[in-house]
């Protein structure tokens, strides 16, 4: 064995917090603040993708903002150590190596199979063809409901609107994420059947998780405390 | 042309080739330097092999073919169980300890544009003979020392017990049936769900914090002082290894981390988990299989621990950058 290791550096605990735009962006941002993290520019600047500061509050030093689904990308690789995703967004890749470390309460919303209003195509297509024709953005989700309960199922995968898959015929349902449910009524739909509630979770990458345990930890405390 | 490679796979050009055989020069030196000889091992084992060793290995992402009389071989997803498989055999009548490191590839399925290798190179040391706090604090101490060696300046080893999990569930007289969902919640660190399920469970209020608050306890030494009741154990064994590395200087390096849990089934005592602030994935890992020899009709305590060799490079670099 060689002699004496040398003593660790500091300066180990500034954080990269990934902070996902759309639906969860006001209410993550107001969560952040309450914990005095400065969030102003990143209110200000709707284009701008990466803050810095030398300390933006609560050991964090740089806010990157980025759509949900890209979020557990950044964290399982260490670019962000900490973020805020959907519950759904981390149930479609569930092999991604992130520590969930809190429910945060908001963001809530439904996984739902939906189908036109009215209309039989579902059961119709199970029964005579036997298979279901689904289209959606979260095809790991879809085909995991449709195996558990025993339905043959081709997953269509769309990446914009997927209400007007079943409008056109190209599908017999869909699979989707809904907060009120009103896109699917305006679209003429309604909920079949619920799969998985979703609210905001805080993930971590599972290196900084260890060390950077006393920035992390401050921050999950704090956060708890808010949802209480 | 351009002629695709197997995803996961790739080719090295002599740059990147120079610096990986430097780096490994500098470990294997260590590694040489405290006893432990270099072995190699053929890249192919009997399936039969593979599962004696570890059941659960032998059905998680190995890659199989079928030998020209039709048995079935695996490419190694490990070194360890084809060193236990060597120790076995060719060091049958030896007096331990026994020193052996190695530097291979193994291989491993993986998940499409996920960035993950499915061949890699793993650098690494088994040490066979010394029994728990003193073997393994021989391998910490000898893998920190020889990290540091390479450039490493600001890495860590995450210690834990790899027992401490299923003997809690045990103790708390968790239905057999509950145990895996909280075992992958505890190993995924998924506390959102484990809270969900430790709260069905219908545990006295202290025990189902203890469970829950498992996968946060990770830190110094005072870390072991708040493993209380069913975890005591654990801890006092810890509490062991803590002494040995304190003398080797390796603690002021060692995150004691109550919630480390291996993916291996072979693991019976300490695991570890070698860590850099410039890569987001574990450089490596491994622990203390103290059965695992024993499967092979050579029953002798054991531990070790594999460096993935081109995530090391990827911290050395960093850290040359860094300057």
């Amino acid at each position: 064995m060689s002699g004496a290791l040398s003593t660790p550096q500091p300066g180990q605990g500034a954080l990269t917090l990934a902070v996902p735009r759309g639906a969860l962006f006001e209410e993550t941002l107001d969560r952040l603040d309450a914990l005095g993290i400065a969030t102003a520019e990143v209110r200000d600047n709707p284009r701008r993708l990466l803050f810095s500061g030398p300390d933006l509050g609560a050991g964090v030093e740089r806010i990157v903002t980025m759509r949900p689904s890209d979020v557990p990308t950044y964290v399982e690789h260490g670019a962000a150590d900490l973020g805020v995703t959907g519950k759904d967004v981390l149930l479609e890749s569930p092999s991604r190596e992130v520590y969930e470390l809190l429910d945060l309460g908001y963001g809530g919303c439904r996984m739902v199979v939906a189908a036109r209003a009215g209309d039989d195509a579902l059961e119709e297509s199970l029964r005579r063809l036997g298979v279901a024709r689904v289209a959606t953005k979260y095809p790991g989700i879809a085909t995991r409901h449709f195996a558990a309960t025993g339905r043959q199922a081709e997953i269509v995968e769309v990446k914009g609107s997927v209400e007007l898959a079943p409008l056109t015929g190209l599908v017999d349902a869909i699979v989707d994420l809904t907060a009120t449910g009103r896109t699917l009524v305006e679209n003429g739909l309604e909920v079949r059947e619920e799969i998985v509630g979703s609210t905001a979770r805080l993930i971590a990458n599972p290196v900084s998780h260890k060390l950077k345990a006393a920035a992390i930890d401050g921050l999950v405390t704090g956060l708890r405390e808010l949802g209480r | 042309m351009i002629h695709p490679l197997p995803p996961g796979t790739r080719d090295v050009l002599p740059t990147e080739m120079r610096e990986l055989r430097a780096l490994s020069d500098r470990l294997r030196a260590s590694f040489e330097g405290a006893g432990y000889g270099e072995v190699w091992t053929p890249l192919v084992e009997y399936e039969e092999t593979l599962r004696r060793g570890d059941d659960r290995a032998a059905r998680a992402g190995v890659y199989r073919m079928f030998d020209d009389r039709g048995r079935v071989l695996v490419l190694r997803s490990d070194m360890t169980v084809s060193i236990a498989r060597l120790v076995a055999t060719r060091y049958g009548g030896v007096q331990p300890p026994v020193r052996l490191g190695y530097f291979a590839h193994s291989y491993r399925a993986v998940e499409r544009g996920r960035g993950q290798a499915r061949e890699f190179l793993q650098g690494g040391v088994e040490l066979i003979g010394p029994a728990a706090a003193e073997g393994d604090a021989e391998v910490v101490s000898l893998v920190l020392a020889a990290l540091e060696e390479a450039g490493l300046r600001r890495h860590r080893i995450g210690v834990g017990d790899g027992s401490l999990v299923r003997g809690l569930l045990a103790e708390l007289e968790v239905p057999e049936d509950r145990r895996g969902k909280l075992l992958e919640h505890l190993s995924r660190r998924d506390l959102v769900a484990l809270a969900v399920d430790a709260e069905e469970l219908g545990l006295s209020p202290g025990a189902r914090d203890l469970l829950v608050a498992i996968p946060t306890l990770r830190g110094g030494p005072e870390v072991l002082d708040r493993a209380e009741g069913p975890v005591a154990r654990s801890a006092e064994g810890l509490r062991a290894l803590h002494e040995l590395l304190a003398e080797s200087g390796a603690a002021q390096r060692t995150i004691f981390d109550l919630g480390l849990v291996r993916e291996l089934g072979y693991y019976t005592g300490a695991v570890f988990e070698v860590y850099d602030p410039a890569v987001g994935f574990a450089l490596g890992g491994g622990g203390r299989y103290d059965e695992l020899l024993g499967r092979f009709g050579t029953p002798l305590p054991a531990c070790g621990i594999a460096l993935d060799i081109q995530r090391v490079h990827a911290a050395q670099a960093a850290e040359e950058r860094l300057g």
